[in-house]
């Protein structure tokens, strides 16, 4: 009897024990398990006219993130890659952020093709203090938003300096001596208004009109006849991929024979297919090409994509290279950050970018990308121009 | 026909707006050179543009017509429709390799099929009980159908294989798809044998006196329920139509056809729904507006001009432009 009762005894002992450790482990335990993932967002187009873009974004934000959790991840954290569809409409990717930020609680922010979708989250990236870092809308304004504490970054072009770019190609190439516009009729193509009639007052040039349009438009015969009758002798072109084919067809059917100068909206879909035999004629700006010879990084970046992708066997399934591309800095430079910043929090974040000195990247070796007056990694020196060649994007040697 | 001095004034409208535009304005485009400017090909151009859209306007109106006069009821998801019709030529015509004419007819029968769909499932469930639910049961259908499409065609944009859309050709000095001298053919084409249809024969009067009095139609012998159904099937078929036309000058993608629906749905309560020539009047009269005002204006103000105008002409007619007054007999 008395040993039964001892062993009783030592049983509940035991059990109260294991059940004490039990407790004691629980608070770290479940945190802990939490915490093994970092969370990051991505808010893009990944249906509708620009969807291949967003995928592009996933794919190079992924094959950055499997190389750093390939190498222990980040503070020890694996990271894990959250993806929103915003459509291309603000509205949706304003709330798929907020969605990110407060349920989700990620430690930062990646955007997509879209300027209007990434003008409507700079606010909220701002206010509730997540780092926003954008991978391709070049809106000027996104970065350079006024807000006295910025927690917007970016690895991509910036319209400011591309329409710098554009007007010195067509002055330069193609001899223009007083060019047209033909803009989308949102905010980033007031974003390039604005950069191309300084671009042409700093060069002190005259422009023939500026025409906008509008992104389901058919017909831009109207609109590019306004410009013609108005003597331009080159185009700068701002549209994304469906609409710039449009003026293509446009521009065939008036059998009308003009330099196009464009941003690089072509670049994120089938340019070749749907603006005809007329798209190489389309020169456009780019940070990134997968054509030519590679860097080492660029082979291995190459490499992964396909081993990753099994749909992508040539050079023409990596478009759009600059999404690929500036997606996978953006990753990397991100992950440094929090790293240098030793915490997810966005305020110890923010300066972790500030603290980044080198990054040797694919696009180029970082040399101190952000500081407190520029959040922009990248900047003219690192644009190409390029054009269409059957399905790929091919460089313009000159 | 009582009201062909009327409807020959209207066909002058276009070339009367120019007219007093020239007259109002001077007509050189605002910030252009003036030592290069010429109205002439601004305005041929804008008129070819916007007679080639302006009938696919019509085409689709034609559509919310057809029902309408039959039934009193239209079919919100034909945007959609238009859609329907270029995916699935395209899915014949490139995906299946289907010869061209095949792969039209092929879409056109599928537009069809999808038009009886829409009045079983989405209008005659909600007038057999008397609600207008129907309203949004279309639009609700037209989204649906768009997404679904964008789930199973693919989200990026697809170039329609060309149909006399490959080389111009030099009208009054301005370059020409003859796809485009098509589409205002067919539009007028099946605007006028659907008025013919409807008013002259046999089976169209059939369908007219559906709208009257159904029961004393059915009681005469009419099968009412097949004479709904033909029309909202003769609808989508419209509208699939209008969407193949467009392709080869578009690209077909899932969102394609919205637009096109809500500019449709304004021509046909401009024209008159109740008027074949009326729409399809209201149809190239709207799109050759819209595409002056941009010739000659700048695109900046073309919606804003537009829309005013719509509600202007709506005021003043709010019967449309060749729509009778609906009497109700008490």
């Amino acid at each position: 009897m008395p040993a039964r009762l001892l062993t009783a005894r030592l049983s509940r002992r035991s059990l109260a024990a294991a059940a004490g450790a039990l407790l004691l482990a629980l608070p770290d335990a479940g945190p802990a398990a939490a915490q093994e993932k970092l969370k990051l967002g991505l808010v893009a187009a990944m249906s509708g006219q620009s969807a291949k873009s967003g995928e592009a974004i996933v794919r190079g934000l992924t094959i950055a993130a499997d190389e750093i959790n390939a190498r222990g991840g980040v503070l020890g954290k694996q990271i894990e890659l959250l993806v929103r569809d915003d459509e291309s409409n603000p509205a949706k990717g304003a709330i798929a952020a907020r969605e990110l930020v407060q349920r989700e609680k990620v430690a930062a922010l990646f955007g997509g093709l879209d300027t209007p979708v990434s003008i409507a989250i700079v606010p909220f990236a701002n206010s509730s203090k997540v780092p926003f870092m954008g991978v391709w809308a070049a809106g000027t304004p996104i970065t350079r938003n006024g807000a006295a504490e910025n927690y917007v970054f970016r690895v991509s072009a910036v319209d400011e300096l591309v329409d710098i770019a554009l007007v010195d190609r067509a002055v330069t190439k193609h001899g223009a001596k007083k060019p047209g516009m033909i803009l989308i009729n949102n905010s980033w193509g007031e974003s390039n208004e604005k950069g191309l009639k300084a671009a042409l007052e700093a060069k002190k040039m005259a422009y023939a009109g500026i025409e906008k349009f509008e992104t389901n438009d058919v017909d831009v015969v109207p609109q590019l006849t306004r410009l013609k009758e108005a003597g331009a002798d080159a185009l700068f072109l701002v549209a994304n991929v469906a609409p710039s084919s449009q003026v293509v067809k446009s521009l065939d059917r008036m059998g009308w024979d003009v330099p196009i100068v464009s941003h690089w909206g072509p670049a994120g879909g089938r340019f070749s297919e749907l603006a005809g035999p007329s798209a190489a004629k389309v020169h456009f700006i780019q940070t990134y090409s997968f054509s030519g010879k590679l860097s080492p990084k660029g082979e291995a970046v190459l490499a992964a994509l396909k081993k990753k992708y099994p749909e992508i066997k040539t050079l023409a399934d990596v478009t759009p290279a600059v999404g690929i591309a500036n997606a996978y800095d953006a990753m990397h430079l991100t992950a440094l950050a929090i790293a240098k910043a030793g915490s997810v929090e966005g305020p110890k974040v923010r300066q972790g970018f500030y603290a980044i000195d080198t990054y040797e990247g694919l696009i180029k070796t970082y040399k101190q990308p952000f500081t407190a007056a520029n959040h922009d990694a990248l900047g003219s020196p690192d644009y190409l121009f390029t054009r269409f060649v059957e399905g790929e994007i091919v460089p313009l040697t000159q | 026909m009582g009201s062909s001095w009327l409807q020959t004034c209207y066909c002058l409208l276009p070339t009367a707006y120019c007219q007093f535009l020239i007259a109002a304005y001077g007509v050189r485009p605002a910030g252009s050179d003036p030592t290069h400017g010429s109205p002439a090909i601004l305005i041929t151009s804008a008129l070819i543009s916007g007679l080639c859209l302006g009938s696919m306007y019509g085409l689709i109106a034609l559509g919310f017509h057809v029902t309408y006069v039959v039934s009193n009821t239209v079919n919100f998801a034909q945007g959609s429709s238009v859609m329907l019709g270029a995916v699935l030529g395209y899915t014949f015509a490139v995906r299946l390799g289907l010869p061209l004419p095949l792969a039209l007819l092929a879409a056109l029968m599928l537009c069809a099929a999808f038009g009886l769909l829409v009045e079983r499932t989405l209008v005659r469930p909600f007038v057999a009980r008397g609600s207008n639910a129907w309203l949004m049961a279309t639009v609700a259908g037209g989204i649906v159908l768009d997404n679904a499409v964008l789930f199973l065609f693919g989200k990026e944009p697809r170039s329609f294989p060309a149909m006399l859309s490959s080389t111009p050709i030099n009208i009054f000095g301005t370059g020409v798809f003859p796809l485009q001298l098509v589409i205002p053919v067919v539009g007028l084409g099946v605007a006028a044998a659907l008025a013919l249809l409807l008013r002259r024969t046999r089976h169209g009067k059939a369908l007219l006196a559906v709208v009257q009095n159904p029961d004393a139609a059915r009681l005469m012998g009419i099968n009412v329920r097949a004479a709904i159904a033909a029309a909202f099937a003769a609808s989508t078929a419209l509208a699939g139509l209008a969407g193949l036309l467009i392709a080869p000058l578009f690209s077909v993608h899932s969102d394609m056809g919205t637009l096109f629906g809500i500019k449709a749905f304004a021509v046909a309560i401009l024209g008159g729904i109740g008027s074949a020539p009326g729409v399809m009047l209201a149809g190239l009269l709207y799109g050759v507006s819209e595409a002056m005002i941009t010739a000659l204006f700048g695109s900046s103000h073309t919606q804003i001009a537009m829309f005013t105008a719509v509600i202007a002409a709506l005021a003043l007619m709010p019967q449309g432009l060749l729509g009778r007054t609906a009497i109700k007999k008490v």
